[in-house]
This record gives C-alpha cells, structure tokens and sequence, in this order.
C-alpha cells in the first residue's frame, strides 16, 4: 500500500523514471528511500564533504537518534563530530549558536520542536538577528531540525507545529520537507547555507519511502530553499501546502479527480522565505485555493498565505475567497478518537474544496 | 616591594628633575614588581602569582587604555544628556582594570564574549572610538553601521555586546567548542554580571564546559548590584567565584589591573593545558547607574560611590603605582591625558557629524551571501530591497 501511494505521489517523477527507463541503456539507478533514511544519508554527506560541520543533540552519538535520524553516524564519525548532548536546550543551543560564530557549521538537533521552546532565544536573538545586528559582519551558519508537529498520541505538550511562530522571524530561513527528495535535498541546502534554519521535519513521515532518482542520489543534489514545487498540475483549484499535509492533498486530488475536479498541488517546501510567485502563479490559473496545514489556524501559514494572495495580483482571480484547512484550535487531545479528528483529515481537505468550488 | 631607583638617576647633582619633553626615557624606571592581593581560591591547590612584573612600556599602556575607556564612557554620559545617544547606553566606568587586565592577559587570536556593558571591551578589542562612539550615534560609520547600538558591536574575535541576560555565556561556552574542535590552542573568555550569575543557562553550560573539558573562562563581574538588587537580595550564596561547584574558581580584585592581568594569565594557562573551564569572579564597581536611565543612587549612597573613587579607582591606583616608583611623571600621564582628550574629542566630533545611515541600507543584511531579495514594507504597496 505504501509503494503504491508513494507511486500516485511520485506523479511526474515516475513518469520520468519509465521514460529514462526506455531511452537509456543502463537502467537508472532510482532506490527506495524512506524520509529518515534521506536525512541520516544528507548527514553523512555533508560531514564528509565539509570538515567544520558537527551535530550535536540529545542521544543523536550512542544512541543512534531519539528517532534514528542519526543511526551510524557516531560509529563512523565519532566524538568529536557527533555529540551526545545533556537534556540542557538553552545551554546546547546557545553553545551550538556560539560554535557557529566561531566558524564551525553545526546541525543541532532539538528532540522534537516543543522543547525548543526551552531555547527559543538563542535561536531567534542569538541566531535569527546576529546579521542584522552586525551589519553583515557577523554570519551563523547552523541548521537546528527536529520533527514538528503532531505524532501519534504523544498528547497536547508534544504536537504543537512550530511553522508559524519561526516563520514569523527575519533573519531565519524555515523549511518543512514533505518527502524524501525534500528531505534530503533541503538538508543539504540548510547545512551549506550560511544562514540559521530551521529545519521541521515529521515523525510520521520518517518510516515513509518514496523514489529516488539517480539525479538526486548524487552527492551534490540540493534543493533551492524559498522555492515551492508543484507536484501536481490542475486547473479548477490550488492546494497549497507543506510536510505531511501534501501528501493528504494528494491523496484528495486523487478522489477529486474521479468527480472531475483537477487540484493543482502546492508544495511550499519552504516556510520562509515564502515562495509567493509560485502560489500566485497557480492561483491566478485555477482561480480558487485552499491551504492546508497541520498547524492551528490563528495566526498561522495559512493565514500569512490568505493575506498575501488578498494584496497582490492573484486576489484578481480568485472566483471565491481563499480558504484555510487546519489543526483545530485546541491543544492537542491523547484519546485516539480525538487526535484523529483534531488534525486535518483528506474527508476535510475534500470538504473544503467542493465548498469553495461550491459543489 | 620596588626596585633601587635607575643608576642614571643618581649620576644628576642634587636629583634634580626635567621638564618632561627633555626627559628621556632613560630616567625612568624600566619595571618593577607589585605586591597583588592574593586571590581567594575553590579548588584549586594554588593559584596566580601574589606579585606581578610592570613595565614602564606596559604601565603606559594600561593607562592609555583605560583612561580612553574612562574619558568614551564619559563622553556617551554627555551625548546621551545632549539627547544625541538614545535607548539603552550601559556605561563601564570603574570597571576598566576588568577589561584592560584582561586583554593584557590574552593573546589578540583569543576570543571574548560579553553582555551589554560591552563599550570597554569593544575597544580593547580593537574597535577605535569613533567607530564605538558613531555607533552609539547611529550613523553610518558606527562599528555597526548604526544598525546595533550600544549593546551590539562586533569585531574579529569579539562576539558582542549581547542583550539577553545570560544568553552569551553559552554562546561563549560555543566559541570554546569551536576552539577546542578546531585544535588551535585558543581560549574563550566569556563574562557575565552578578545579576545574569543566577541564571539557568549558566549552569547548563559549567556543566557542558565541565563534561567536555572546553577551554572556556568564566568571568563573573561582580559590581555589586544587578540593575538596582543587590547581591544580597538576588544569591542565595554570592560567592560567585564558587558557583560553579565542580569547576575551579577564583575571586580577583577587579579594581587592580595587574591583579586581573595575572588572574587572567593563570586562567588561560589552565585552560589551554586541557583541564578545562574555571570560573574568575572580578570584584569591581560601576560608578554610573545601571544604565542612562537609571541615576544609580536611590540603591546606594554617594558616600560609598565616592569612597570607591578615592579609594579604589582603577586608574588612579594604576597611576600612583607608575609614579612612586618613578616609573612615569605627572607631566607625562598628563600629556597622555591630553592626547586622550583630543581622540575623544575627535571622535565625538565625528559622531555627532556623520550622516545616518542611508534608508537603502534598511532591509540589507537579512541573509548573508545571497542573491538580493524583496521586503515587504510596512504596506503592501512597498516593496524594499534587501541585499547581503
């Protein structure tokens, strides 16, 4: 079940995949790789290219990753390069962001972005503004990942989605990969960028496989950060979306499409900066758009998203107003019954759409 | 203990002395060696010497130093009064030995880190006065292009001047790492007040730098009062030289910048043999307020901020020192004094008279080294460039 939606999510790749497969002579070499897999292999890249680059973090060296993002990744490298950290976020952090001044390249990793919260000062007054501040002449180069956002059954202190409250900040980049080809090359962008980013990944998706091209197993394949993908074309309405949710529009598109309605798929990859060109272009085509997040809705992606399709040329177009699908605005609930319907479902994104495009 | 008066001294009938721009360097005592008070040690078996060597060369030196850092901190005082310097402005007056005794004991490729009380550092570190004093202005030719302020000035191995109580000691604690990671022998300096020595942050990063044995000295500046608490009113235990239990520590005369400069020196010495971090804690004293906005006196007497300036000033005891031991002359350190005035003047001069920086500057320096983006203005119809 898994391969085949990660077929119907693969759209375009896998109809490029069969056309190399008949134009070549050696078959490509496309490999199934799950989201972890993608970041622990970019890890491993981008520490051997670049000598300076470190990850530091809660039991990321011994024992493998909380989640085993860094499996192997101790062995191979060792003390120096991978650091197991005490339960300490603000000391960490502000040590990783002081590393960073001093010219090493670490990736620090917070367990999960709720704790974060426990360094959120270092990562916004220690790293987003220290440009700025110094006129150019102070740079940060860190990466700070972790999952974000919700797991399953992990309870309200440990499924808040943090897109929103970075993605406010200058100074920061903010990415949120949806499958492995994001994953892998927006991790390679984020540690070779000289800048602080934030990097939300999703539990959920660690254990997903997708395709990956020979092209992007290359050793150099990095996604541009502040560029949003299309990942699937229409014409009648524009999902806009990032992580996990891509995939349930997706999966609505793909039951839209039998009632003969084509969604055209927005992936932003990036939070900040925010790819508005994209999003306008494809609202300006499908005249109608629905954003999609895990997060709470006041204040949040989807909001900033609405705001700026209403001041600029795609408002025009738009044959209804622009609507938001999101976590409802609770904090998050253990019982199963009640996850289930505090996140964004595809019945909802299906919801949505036939409402705007008022079917 | 003092050396013999210079041997050339004797050979003038009678002693008498010279007008000092005749009076040649010959006359003047090349060095000589300081009782220092003895530092209070935690965990540590011994500690810095109790008698420091001063050169002529170098007692000129920290004279220099300090009294520029004196005379700036007096002069943003005016500026700020005159309404030309706004917001926050921390001024490090009395503090000056902390600052030049430390710089005296490491080496310019080490590194230090600060809070907001960073002016004298800024200049020990190597930025002149007028780019301090323009930067205090906010103009264009502040260290900062007028885009930091007080409390956000940066130079090579000078990582500010930060805001948030506390926040730089881990980021020093970073610089240590990156130090130790890179094996280049250097230290980091990083320092901190009473009233951020309570802080949680703190503790985690003793512990990183204890568990991972970073070259990394922790200096608390204990001036008596965080903003307007006293020590007494804010630590459960203000034997901050020892708050960081498993790391040594030692408690230094603050006042005396030989004291510092040999503290110091033992510190790094202990830092770049591998053993780890250790804790200093300098007793100073601020002789302004917290900040301009505070006029510091309704938690303490004029009385005792007047004891201190005749007591204990920093630069006076500096001075008295070089002179008993004719070691320099009135006329000399006045002559430095003028020469200082005139800097200040300078540089005052040009901070009041450079142009602010250009609005095109606004929205630059929001990524580093990427291709020109927009930024939305404060409506939707202004679109501003920002470059890197």
């Amino acid at each position: 079940m898994a391969s085949l939606r990660s077929f119907l999510r693969s759209g375009k790749n896998a109809v490029s995949v069969v056309l190399r497969r008949e134009f070549s002579e050696t078959s490509p070499a496309a490999v199934q790789v799950n989201v972890r897999d993608a970041l622990n292999q970019a890890m491993d890249e981008e520490l051997e290219r670049d000598e300076r680059v470190f990850l530091l973090g809660e039991e990321v060296a011994q024992y493998d990753g909380a989640y085993k993002v860094s499996r192997g990744l101790w062995k191979k490298y060792g003390d120096k390069r991978i650091i197991d950290t005490p339960i300490t976020e603000m000391g960490f952090a502000g040590i990783a962001v002081g590393a960073a001044f001093a010219g090493l390249r670490p990736i620090c990793e917070f367990m999960t972005w709720n704790f974060s919260m426990q360094a959120i000062d270092q990562v916004i007054n220690s790293a987003a503004k220290t440009y700025y501040m110094s006129a150019g002449f102070q740079t940060v180069p860190i990466v700070f990942r972790g999952p974000n956002g919700s797991s399953a059954g992990v309870a309200a202190q440990h499924s808040q989605c943090f897109a929103a409250w970075y993605g406010h900040c200058p100074g920061l980049k903010v990415v949120s990969p949806w499958n492995s080809e994001d994953a892998r090359g927006l991790l390679k962008a984020a540690i070779r960028d000289d800048n602080p980013v934030v990097f939300l990944e999703n539990e959920m998706m660690y254990g997903v496989p997708f395709e990956l091209s020979e092209e992007m197993m290359h050793k150099d394949f990095v996604i541009p950060i502040g560029k949003a993908k299309v990942e699937r074309q229409g014409t009648h309405i524009t999902l806009v979306s990032h992580s996990r949710c891509v995939g349930f529009c997706l999966d609505a598109a793909a039951v839209l499409a039998k009632e003969g309605v084509e969604c055209e798929v927005v992936n932003l990859r990036t939070i900040r900066p925010l790819d508005v060109d994209t999003i306008e272009a494809s609202v300006m085509k499908t005249g109608n758009l629905v954003t999609v997040e895990g997060g709470w809705p006041q204040y949040g992606v989807g909001a900033e998203i609405c705001a700026r399709i209403m001041e600029g040329p795609a408002f025009n177009y738009l044959d209804a107003p622009a609507v938001r699908v999101t976590g409802v605005d609770i904090p998050m609930p253990y019982a199963k019954i009640l996850e289930d319907h505090s996140v964004p479902q595809i019945k909802d994104i299906i919801f949505s759409v036939k409402k705007v495009l008022n079917m | 203990v003092q050396n013999p008066p210079s041997p050339l001294l004797s050979l003038w009938p009678g002693g008498t002395r010279m007008v000092v721009s005749a009076r040649s360097f010959a006359d003047f005592t090349p060095q000589a060696s300081f009782p220092i008070k003895k530092c209070d040690l935690h965990r540590l078996e011994e500690g810095p010497s109790d008698e420091a060597l001063l050169t002529r060369e170098q007692g000129l030196q920290y004279y220099r130093t300090m009294q520029t850092v004196r005379r700036m901190e007096l002069k943003a005082d005016q500026l700020y009064k005159q309404k030309i310097i706004r917001g926050f402005c921390h001024l490090y007056d009395g503090q000056e030995a902390c600052a030049m005794g430390i710089e005296a004991g490491i080496n310019p490729t080490d590194h230090l880190i600060t809070a907001y009380r960073a002016h004298g550092y800024t200049f020990t570190r190597g930025v002149a006065v007028r780019e301090i004093l323009a930067e205090l202005t906010g103009r264009r030719g502040g260290v900062a292009k007028g885009k930091g302020g007080s409390m956000h000035m940066y130079a090579k191995n000078f990582y500010g001047g930060n805001g948030i109580v506390g926040a730089q000691v881990p980021l020093g604690a970073g610089v240590a790492l990156a130090c130790q990671y890179q094996g280049n022998n250097q230290v980091c300096v990083t320092l901190y007040g009473d009233g951020a020595a309570n802080q949680g942050q703190i503790f985690e990063s003793f512990n990183m730098a204890a568990l991972w044995k970073l070259p990394c000295i922790f200096i608390c500046e204990n001036n008596k009062f965080g903003m307007g608490t006293s020590v007494e009113r804010s630590s459960a235990s203000t034997d901050y030289y020892k708050r960081g239990d498993y790391i040594p520590g030692l408690k230094v005369d603050g006042m005396d910048v030989l004291c510092v400069r040999e503290a110091i020196r033992f510190a790094a010495d202990y830092c770049r043999a591998g053993k780890g971090p250790i804790v200093m804690e300098l007793e100073t004293y601020r002789y302004h307020g917290h900040s301009m906005s505070d006029p510091g006196v309704s938690y303490r007497t004029r009385e005792e901020i007047q004891e201190v300036r005749t007591k204990n000033d920093p630069i006076s005891m500096l001075k008295e020192r070089m002179l008993s031991n004719n070691m320099s002359s009135v006329e000399e350190l006045k002559e430095i004094d003028l020469e200082i005035r005139k800097v200040i003047e300078d540089a005052a001069q040009y901070a009041i008279s450079d142009p602010e920086p250009s609005l095109d500057e606004l929205c630059n320096h929001i990524y580093a080294r990427d291709p020109p983006m927009e930024v939305r203005g404060t409506n939707p119809w202004v679109k501003l460039k920002s470059v890197s």
